[in-house]
């Protein structure tokens, strides 16, 4: 009996619970061996730039100038006087990201969760709709951007044509705003429709069942088994679409330009272009960790909302 | 209800879903249309959906373009896209298998640490990055697109769950037949794991060759561009010729719709089960 059977046999030599295989044979730098080619770029490329950020953010910092000078917290002082240049650019920015974001989300729930409650049903061609649906979604921002810049060029644009308007989609607001949101509602509807419909298909079909046998309506059933069902999946679809609007960048670009006069120019456009344009890179960090942390906050409060709202 | 009406009712369904859907592909279905179109009739007030005449001109003009390397930044998306995802599965893969199968000290702290950075908002890591990627003198080159977005948790993480799953009985099986540990998971687990890879494959192409603001920012001269961060620059350059837009996004467009036709399925589901959100 070799060695490695009788240490399997020994009391205690499993542990109660575990999947993980006992492994006399390992030896000790074995497992960071397999860790290691991933570890080195999360360390290169994750763990240092959340320090490095923090830290450019405390200085003055230009790529093409040899002096940094520590500034400490001037960089953020400045975001927060309304007064300077960069305060007025960053809250205006912030703004646009505010408003893009509150004019978004509640569309991109709303509507994916009708498409997954119609696809949910059984009908011919079901899966067909469904990629229709997904279809835009595996095309970039590049695509979609030039495409609906298009569409919605005020002279020769489609929308235009077909709606009989005359109406400057990608250099007035508010219309740009409706522009801005529409596309990115038709881009991606189809992504948090099939989040939506995988949950929908987890819960239990007994759970309806029951409901129906008790006289449930259709919407009483939805209200009292669909809603509750759905409701981890919710949670986690609020949260990632808040944060993608939040981060919306190529349909400003490519749509708007930022225009008129900087009002859809999002946080991190404005973000990108002081940092990586004018090469202002401790203002830049300094702006990102700002939105960082009203994006964390704002996280909080939507996992917060769910969790009272679970109480009865 | 009779069986009439009920009838009735399925074809008002089925009638409501075809326009639909008709509607919702139809910015498609013009983008392709343009860019078959001439230069005035692509620019005129009448909306044709059939191009009358028929010309690949845009094409032959975008990609024979000077100033536009078509073909260049086609290649620089393959290249960075392909070489991309091969990079997240040749580190994620190993480094999921240990944290899942494996047990040594320091598991629960490196395993937190990547799932915390599920939370840090990608943004702060924009400018450092860059100065990272500057001090590599990567910036201007195809490895500033490649490598850093392989850090990410998320591959790690969906691979491990597919690990977790596996069971035990088939590595106890190999150890007795004196396999050791890399062994086991190049010969037991990681085949055993192909749909995970492909899905995490596909997955991180398309993410790759679609992404837009990281290329536009670090890639600088036009013969290093991928095709998204090309197209961007080409737009604010000759913003009236959509005819030559619409072939630059059909060109775009051609890799990820075959890659989403061929592999609809793992797509789709690969993408609702792990919530990734690009």
């Amino acid at each position: 009996m070799s060695l490695l059977t009788r240490a399997r046999d020994l009391p205690g030599a499993a542990e109660p619970g575990r999947s993980a295989t006992r492994t006399p044979r390992m030896r000790p730098w074995t497992p960071y061996a397999f860790l290691a080619p991933y570890l080195t770029l999360f360390a290169v490329f994750m763990l240092l730039p959340i320090a490095f950020g923090g830290w450019t953010s405390l200085h003055e910092w230009d790529i093409n100038l040899p002096a940094k000078p520590f500034v400490g917290l001037q960089n953020y002082a400045d975001l927060f006087d309304p007064a300077s240049v960069d305060g007025a650019r960053f809250w205006t920015a912030m703004r646009a990201t505010g408003i893009f974001t509150v004019a978004s989300v509640p569309l991109l729930i709303v509507l994916p969760l009708l498409v997954a409650l119609l696809m949910n049903g059984r009908f011919r061609g079901r899966n067909l709709y469904r990629a229709v649906y997904f279809a835009p979604y595996v095309l970039g921002v590049a695509v979609v951007g030039l495409v609906w810049r298009f569409l919605l060029d005020g002279n020769i644009g489609l929308v235009n044509h077909y709606l009989g308007l005359d109406v400057q989609w990608t250099t007035d607001v508010p219309a740009a705003w409706v522009a801005l949101v529409g596309v990115t509602v038709w881009w991606t509807l189809g992504l948090n429709s099939v989040i939506f419909l995988a949950g929908l298909q987890d819960i239990p079909r007994e759970l309806h069942e029951a409901a129906m046998v008790d006289g449930a309506s259709a919407w009483h059933r939805f209200r009292a088994v669909t809603l509750p069902g759905l409701r981890p999946v919710t949670v986690f679809v609020v949260n990632a679409t808040i944060l993608a609007s939040a981060n919306m960048f190529g349909q400003s670009y490519l749509i708007t330009g930022g225009a008129p006069a900087d009002q859809t120019k999002t946080a991190i456009y404005l973000i990108a272009e002081t940092g990586l344009r004018q090469f202002d890179m401790g203002t830049a960090s300094a702006m990102s960790f700002v939105l960082a942390g009203c994006l964390m906050v704002v996280s909080a409060l939507v996992f917060g909302a769910f969790r009272e709202r679970s109480k009865p | 209800m009779t069986r009439d009406a009920r009838g009735l009712r399925r074809a008002l369904l089925h009638l409501v879903l075809v326009v639909l859907a008709a509607l919702y592909l139809s910015p498609l279905v013009y983008m392709v249309s343009t860019s078959f179109k001439t230069r005035e009739s692509a620019g005129s007030t009448e909306p044709a959906w059939i191009p009358d005449p028929v010309t690949t001109g845009a094409y032959r003009d975008i990609l024979g373009s000077a100033d536009s390397p078509v073909i260049t930044w086609f290649a620089n998306s393959l290249v960075a896209a392909t070489g991309h995802a091969a990079l997240v599965l040749v580190t994620a893969a190993p480094a999921a298998y240990a944290l899942a199968r494996l047990r040594f000290r320091g598991r629960g702290v490196i395993f937190t640490a990547i799932v915390a950075t599920l939370f840090v908002p990608p943004v702060v890591l924009l400018i450092p990055n860059f100065l990272i990627v500057n001090e590599l003198s990567w910036v201007d080159s195809l490895p500033a697109v490649i490598v850093p977005a392989a850090a990410g948790a998320f591959g790690v993480f969906f691979l491990r769950q597919f690990f977790l799953t596996l069971p035990a009985e088939l590595e106890e099986a190999a150890e007795l037949d004196g396999c050791d540990r890399w062994r086991i998971f190049v010969a037991i687990a990681l085949p055993l794991a192909r749909p995970a890879l492909v899905t995490l494959f596909l997955l991180s192409f398309l993410t790759n060759w679609n992404d837009f603001l990281w290329p536009l920012y670090v890639l600088l001269s036009p013969e290093s561009l991928t095709l998204p961060a090309g197209l961007g620059n080409f737009q604010s350059a000759n913003s009236i010729r959509y005819d030559l837009l619409m072939a630059g996004a059909v060109i775009a467009s051609l890799p990820v719709i075959a890659l989403y036709l061929i592999a609809q399925r793992w797509v789709i589901e690969g993408i609702s089960r792990s919530g990734l959100k690009g």
